[in-house]
């Protein structure tokens, strides 16, 4: 019992988490493919022709996720902030900064999905509904997380003033998104939202799900790459890091 | 407590009357950015009056931003502010000071000013006056909230802009509601429910943000 | 009293000392040297609670200062490079807020005495920005005549002073001292306190 404690705080030194990461990214990538491979077959292939929006709406396997999997990042970054912030651990900062442009794509990803759905069906590249509204917000707020700590050229001061507007973001998240749904019920009463369809197949659910999981493995690769990468530069003094480097030369 | 709360807005008003030209500067964007918009969107009364209720609110958040760097900014330049967070008091409560000050002389006076700049958009006397009790109890929330993104970027690059960018989407909901009252209002509806929506935000805000804002500025100053 | 141990400080990306231990008891002063860029401003706020060692734990009386917060600030006075004053307040104002900002109690009696006794007799109604660096410091040195803490951490204090300035300062600390005080200081000047014992530790090579 006593080993397993001590052994979480190992891995929480970056020497031992760099080579552990390194050998986990190989399998994320392989689990994203086959998700992905599996998700947008069924999403494209299989899954039945909406009778209102015909083949354009299959555009959702890839929206919904998409915006799935930004509001849940910036939930695992807030998770990672206020970890770093307890436990003053330097991998919690480097995980939460790794994290977050992964989380701003899949924002823009969503975003840009809303609007390739949107053009065919009211006309428009753009509506003003909650749901997109919100996405944007999100957008402005990885957005804003990113520009803070590229303008604080100490680590330390950037990886904690970005956990402190991480936590801020996740407390303020559910106040925005209510106050978007109230503003948009107030001002466009029968408009309808881009994602709210009058039954979703079981096919369809399974499909999104799947394309869910396949952005999942994705962002973890992508953020444990990342995360090596940060790891290497700012201890690029340390002894493990030399040897690393001086063992890829030889 | 209430002593040292007293203490902190006593001293940053006194310092901002001895600076006038911060207070004028901040009414007088105000009072040019309202002006931009009938500029830009023409001078077409009926929708003036309908876009009067978010130009106002957008003006006056644009407005309250601008003022926010100098929440702190000063009193890190000279030192006083790491004294401020060496003080043996409770850094919340300074804080807090600082907040309330920073609300008499930036959001208080774009209260007083707005409903003379909704004369020229043609609001009715109902909107003009819970444009007022709107601005009223949203913009010492703005304070609130903006003190977070001036702790946030002290001493950074790029002030002003970073701090824009970290807190209008903080903002969003006190905008939605605050021009959501006046609208309410000028239609006819009920607006009470914005205004308790607004006073919740306060609520909120100056229960958590004094914390926030302190641990911004332990960070800061590292 | 006060006690540090094995205190590391990285700055961005350079390890700037570590290892650094030292006790300092009532009645001594600590005299931190050490070249430009050794550190030492840096552990000096550590010190006083502004900056986080990477290694190492400070304590006083025996209890980790972080644990202490509140009760260990009430102890310390800390004067850094810059002076801490407000321009635009005059002399007796700048005393008078930071008074109350720290929660002190200080007559304006007592606020005008500290301020003569720092040689601005005269001065106490101008607005500060129009007195001279010199001058400035005075004011930020004249809280160590009316607060009464037992430690105090200085960061260069005799720059801009004049001479008979540098005397007065080093007969505050001394005096201090005297009192069972501790005292910290860096300085690049050679200058004798008068009464104390004076230890002297270097940062760096």
């Amino acid at each position: 019992m006593n080993n397993r404690l001590i052994n979480w705080f190992k891995f929480a030194s970056p020497a031992t988490f760099y080579p552990l990461a390194g050998k986990m990214i190989p399998w994320f990538v392989a689990l994203s493919v086959v998700f992905g491979v599996a998700g947008l077959y069924l999403g494209m292939f299989v899954a039945p022709t909406d009778f209102q929006q015909g083949e354009g709406y299959r555009i959702i396997f890839i929206h919904v996720p998409a915006s799935w999997m930004s509001m849940f990042i910036y939930l695992v970054m807030a998770f990672w902030a206020a970890l770093g912030l307890a436990f003053n651990t330097r991998l919690s900062g480097m995980m939460a900064t790794a994290l977050a442009p992964t989380g701003a794509l899949m924002a823009f990803l969503s975003l840009w999905t809303g609007a390739l759905w949107g053009k065919p069906m009211w006309g428009t590249w753009w509506v003003w509904d909650a749901r997109l509204t919100s996405e944007l917000i999100l957008l402005f707020l990885y957005i804003g997380f990113i520009a803070l700590q590229s303008a604080i050229d100490d680590p330390r001061r950037a990886d904690k003033a970005g956990a402190v507007l991480a936590l801020v973001g996740v407390v303020n998240i559910p106040i925005i998104y209510f106050s978007v749904k109230w503003w948009n019920t107030l001002h466009q009463g029968a408009s309808v939202s881009l994602t709210k369809s009058p039954s979703m197949a079981a096919t369809m659910l399974w499909a999104m799900l799947l394309v869910a999981l396949c952005f999942w493995m994705y962002s973890i690769a992508v953020a444990l790459g990342r995360a090596r990468n940060i790891m290497l530069e700012r201890e690029r003094h340390t002894e493990w890091v030399r040897q690393l480097l001086a063992g890829k030369e030889s | 407590m209430l002593d040292l709360l007293f203490a902190v807005i006593a001293r940053d008003l006194k310092l901002a009357l001895r600076r006038q030209a911060d207070l004028v500067s901040a009414l007088f964007f105000f009072i040019i950015v309202v002006s931009l918009f009938p500029l830009g969107v023409g001078p077409e009364m009926d929708m003036l009056r309908k876009m009067a209720p978010g130009v106002l609110w957008v003006a006056a958040l644009l407005a309250t931003m601008l003022t926010l760097p100098r929440l702190f900014g000063d009193d890190y330049r000279d030192g006083t502010l790491e004294q401020l967070v060496l003080a043996p008091q409770p850094l919340p409560v300074t804080v807090l000071g600082k907040m309330a000050a920073h609300w008499l002389t930036s959001g208080l006076p774009l209260t007083l000013l707005a409903p003379v700049l909704g004369l020229q958009f043609d609001l009715s006397a109902d909107g003009l006056l819970v444009l007022t009790l709107a601005l009223l109890v949203g913009t010492p929330s703005l304070s609130a909230i903006g003190a977070i993104g001036a702790a946030l970027t002290l001493g950074l690059r790029g002030g002003g802009v970073l701090v824009s960018l970290l807190v209008l989407p903080l903002y969003i909901p006190v905008l939605i509601f605050g021009a959501g009252a006046v609208d309410a209002a000028v239609s006819g509806l009920g607006f009470e429910a914005h205004l308790s929506l607004l006073g919740a935000l306060l609520a909120g805000s100056l229960f958590f943000a004094p914390w926030a804002t302190a641990a911004a500025l332990k960070i800061s100053l590292e | 009293m006060l006690e540090a141990s094995q205190l590391e400080c990285v700055r961005g990306d350079r390890r700037l000392f570590a290892g650094v231990s030292f006790r300092l008891e009532g009645g001594e002063l600590l005299n931190l040297q050490g070249k430009n860029g050794a550190g030492k401003t840096s552990l000096l706020r550590m010190l006083v609670g502004l900056a986080q060692p990477v290694a190492g734990e400070i304590t006083w009386r025996g209890e980790p200062i972080r644990k202490l917060a509140e009760d260990y600030r009430a102890e310390l006075c800390y004067m850094g490079h810059h002076n801490a004053i407000k321009e635009e307040l005059t002399p007796l104002e700048n005393l008078l807020a930071s008074a109350r900002l720290s929660g002190e109690p200080l007559s304006e009696e007592q606020a005008l005495e500290a301020l003569y006794a720092v040689g601005l007799a005269g001065r106490e109604d101008l607005q500060a920005k129009y007195l001279s660096q010199g001058q400035k410091r005075r004011v930020a040195l004249a809280r160590l005549i009316h607060e009464r803490r037992a430690l105090w951490v200085l960061d260069e204090p005799f720059v801009a002073l004049d001479v008979a300035a540098v005397d007065m300062v080093a007969g505050l600390i001394g005096a201090h001292l005297q009192r069972g005080g501790l005292a910290v200081m860096t300085t690049h000047q050679a200058v004798t306190i008068p009464a104390g014992a004076v230890r002297e530790y270097r940062l760096g090579a």
